[in-house]
C-alpha cells in the first residue's frame, strides 16, 4: 500500500534525477496546498467545531454565547433526594434511539435487497441481447432523477385516495381499501424502503456489471463444457469472483444509506416510523433550537459511521487503495 | 428447443419488468403533468389529457426561474472551482510518489463519504461568520466537500491510467510539471474531465439538506429546495400537476444529459467506485 517504500532504481545516484525528483516533489507539494487547505476549511474545521459545539451549551441564536458543559449534551445524571437517578441527554433520549433503530433498519434492508437486485440486473446486462444499451440507458433514469423530484414523483404514486399504487393492487385484488402509504405508521418505511431502492438499484447495477465484465469469458466457456450447472457457475465461480467489486459498492451505498436525510424529509415528513439519525439531529440543531443537543446527535452519526467503516475494512480485509487492486 | 425458446420468452419479460420499472415514475409524472382540476384525479396509465397550463404556471412562477437560475450558477461555479483545485492536485496524487501518499488519498475518500450532517453545525456557523448566509456563496462553499474530494478522486485514477511514456518524454524535453499539466495532459484529460464534471454538476444540482439549511428566502432556494416547498398550507390543497410539471422541468436536461454521455458517465462512476 506504501507506495514511497517501493520506489524504483533504489541504485541511481544520478544528480540530475534526484534534483530533478526534488523539483517534481517540490511542485507536487504546491500542487496539493490548495486542494488540502480548502478541504480542511470546509470538511476538517466544521467537523471540529461541531464536535466542539456538542460540548458546549451554545444556541443557534448565539453561536459564540456557549459554555463548555461537557458530556452534559451525551448523557448525565442527577439523584434525587428520593434516591431515585434520572437521566438525560441524548443518550437516554427515546427518540434518539428510535432515529438510530430507524436508520439501521432503513440501512440494512434497502443495502440488502439492492444488492440482490443490483446483482440481478447486472447478470441481465451481462448478456449479449438486441436492445442491452437501451436497457442501460433506461435504468440510468432513476439515478438521473433528483432525489427530491423522485420523493415528489411517489409521494404522488403512493397517495392514498388517487395514487396509482392503490389504484393498482385494487385492480388486482391486494388490498380491498385505500391504504396511506406514507402518513401510514406501518407502511411508511415500507414506502421509504420501496423508493430508495427504485432509485438506488441502477448505482449498484452498473457497479456490479462493471465486475462482472472483468470476468475473463473463457471461465464461462470451460465450465459449459464441464456441464456445471449455471446456479452452481454463479456460486462458485461469479460470486467469488465479483464479491471485491460488490464489497466497495456494499460499502458506499452503506455510507450513503447511513446519512439519508432528504428522502425521508420529504416522502414522510415528521412520521415516527422513519426519522432517521441525521433528520433528527437536523431538527434539533435548526429547527427546535437545541444547537449543541444536535451537534452531539450529529457527532454520535460520525463517530457510528467512523466505527462502521473501521469494523468493515478491517472484517473484509478491504483494500480500498486503488493501487494494489488493479 | 421449445425449452430454450421458453428461456428466452422468460428472459425478455424479465428485461421488460426491469425497463417498465425503471421508467414508469417518470412516465407517470409527465402523464401528471398535463393534467388538471379533477382530471388529476383519475388514474389513467395511458396519456389522455393534454393540458399546458401546469407548465405555464411553471414557467411565469418568477420564483421557481430564479431558483433554477441559482441552481445553474451555484452547480457549474462549485463544478469548475472542484475542477480547477482537483486537476493539479490529482496530478501530484496520481504521478509524484511522496511519503503519506496512501494516507491522504484515504482521507479524500473518507471526506466524500462524509455524513454531510456531521459538518451541518460547524458549517452554519462559518457561513454567518463569512455573512454568506442565504446566499448562492453558502451552497458553493459548503458542496466543495463533495463535489471536490469526489473529483479528485476520479481524476487521480484516470490520470494513473495515461502512459507514462508522454510524460518521461516532456521531462526530458525539459517540461517542468506544470508544463505537463497544462500542456501534455490536459488534452488527453477532457473527456474524463467531462465526465467529472458532469458528476459533480448533477451531484451539486440534487444537493438538499446543505440548500434547506443556508437558504432563507423564496428568490435564493436551488431547485430542489423549491420543489420541496411548492406545496400548499394543508395537506388537501398540494399542486400536484404543478409539483409535478417543475420536476419534469428540471429533470428533462439531467435526463437527455445522461442520455448522451452514458458510456462515460458509467465509466466515471466505477472508476469513483470499482477501482477505488
Amino acid at each position: 500500500m506504501d507506495t514511497s517504500l517501493s520506489l524504483s532504481k533504489p541504485n541511481t545516484k544520478l544528480k540530475s534525477v534526484s534534483s530533478l525528483r526534488q523539483q517534481k516533489l517540490r511542485a507536487a507539494m504546491w500542487f496539493l496546498a490548495p486542494m488540502v487547505t480548502v478541504l480542511f476549511c470546509v470538511a476538517g474545521w466544521p467537523l471540529l467545531r461541531s464536535i466542539y459545539f456538542s460540548f458546549t451549551d451554545t444556541s443557534l441564536t448565539d453561536l459564540y454565547g456557549g459554555q463548555w458543559v461537557g458530556f452534559k449534551n451525551y448523557l448525565t445524571w442527577t439523584t434525587l433526594s428520593s434516591g431515585r437517578t434520572i437521566f438525560s441527554g441524548t443518550l437516554a433520549d427515546p427518540t434518539w434511539w428510535n432515529a438510530v433503530w430507524n436508520t439501521i433498519k432503513f440501512s440494512v434492508v434497502s443495502v440488502s435487497i439492492e444488492t440482490i437486485l443490483g446483482l440481478m440486473v447486472a447478470l441481465v446486462l451481462n448478456q449479449e441481447f438486441k436492445g442491452r444499451g437501451l436497457v442501460r440507458a433506461a435504468i440510468l433514469i432513476p439515478w438521473a432523477i433528483p432525489t427530491i423530484v423522485s420523493a415528489k414523483m411517489w409521494g404522488w404514486m403512493l397517495n392514498d385516495q388517487f395514487g396509482i399504487i392503490n389504484h393498482m393492487l385494487m385492480a388486482l385484488g391486494l388490498i380491498d381499501s385505500n391504504v396511506a402509504w406514507t402518513s401510514n405508521i406501518d407502511t411508511a418505511m415500507f414506502s421509504v424502503l420501496v423508493v430508495d431502492v427504485w432509485k438506488t438499484t441502477p448505482f449498484m447495477a452498473l457497479l456490479c456489471l462493471a465486475g462482472l465484465q472483468m470476468i475473463p469469458r473463457d471461465i464461462y466457456e470451460a465450465a459449459k463444457i464441464d456441464g456445471i450447472h449455471p446456479v452452481r457457475v454463479f456460486f462458485h465461480v461469479t460470486l467469488p469472483l465479483v464479491r471485491p467489486a460488490l464489497m466497495v459498492a456494499v460499502i458506499f451505498r452503506m455510507l450513503d444509506a447511513l446519512r439519508v436525510f432528504d428522502l425521508i424529509y420529504i416522502l414522510t415528513p415528521n412520521s415516527k416510523a422513519t426519522k432517521t439519525m441525521s433528520v433528527v439531529s437536523r431538527e434539533n440543531l435548526i429547527e427546535f433550537d437545541k444547537f449543541a443537543y444536535g451537534s452531539a446527535q450529529s457527532t454520535l452519526l460520525f463517530a457510528i459511521i467512523a466505527i462502521f467503516v473501521c469494523l468493515y475494512i478491517w472484517l473484509g480485509k478491504l483494500n480500498l487503495n486503488g493501487d494494489t487492486q488493479r | 428447443m421449445i425449452k430454450r425458446q421458453l428461456n428466452s420468452v422468460a428472459f425478455y419479460l424479465l428485461v421488460i419488468s426491469i425497463v417498465v420499472v425503471a421508467v414508469f415514475p417518470f412516465y407517470y409524472s409527465v402523464i401528471t403533468s398535463f393534467k388538471t382540476g379533477t382530471d388529476l384525479f383519475s388514474v389513467d396509465y395511458f396519456p389522455k389529457h393534454f393540458d399546458l397550463r401546469n407548465y405555464r404556471d411553471v414557467l411565469n412562477n418568477d420564483n421557481f426561474l430564479r431558483s433554477i437560475l441559482n441552481s445553474v450558477f451555484i452547480a457549474s461555479t462549485t463544478v469548475v472551482c472542484a475542477l480547477f483545485l482537483a486537476v493539479t492536485a490529482s496530478y501530484a496524487l496520481a504521478r509524484v510518489r511522496f511519503k503519506g501518499r496512501g494516507l491522504l488519498l484515504m482521507t479524500i475518500l473518507a471526506v466524500s463519504m462524509f455524513p454531510q450532517i456531521a459538518v451541518l453545525a460547524g458549517l452554519f456557523e462559518m457561513v454567518r461568520f463569512l455573512g454568506i448566509y442565504n446566499s448562492p456563496w453558502a451552497m458553493i462553499l459548503s458542496y466543495t466537500i463533495f463535489t471536490l474530494p469526489f473529483t479528485v478522486w476520479v481524476l487521480t485514477t484516470f490520470m494513473r491510467d495515461l502512459p507514462v511514456e508522454i510524460e518521461e518524454a516532456a521531462i526530458v524535453d525539459g517540461a517542468t510539471p506544470w508544463v505537463i499539466i497544462t500542456q501534455v495532459f490536459l488534452p488527453l484529460l477532457w473527456p474524463a474531465l467531462v465526465t467529472t464534471g458532469l458528476l459533480a454538476f448533477i451531484g451539486a444540482w440534487n444537493e438538499f439538506l446543505f440548500a434547506l439549511t443556508f437558504t432563507a428566502s423564496e428568490t435564493m432556494r436551488t431547485v430542489p429546495v423549491a420543489i420541496a416547498m411548492l406545496s400548499g398550507a394543508s395537506d388537501h390543497e398540494i399542486p400536484w400537476g404543478t409539483i409535478m410539471a417543475a420536476s419534469v422541468v428540471v429533470t428533462v436536461p439531467l435526463i437527455i444529459l445522461v442520455l448522451i454521455f452514458q458510456r462515460k458517465i458509467v465509466a466515471g462512476l466505477t472508476a469513483g467506485g470499482v477501482k477505488g
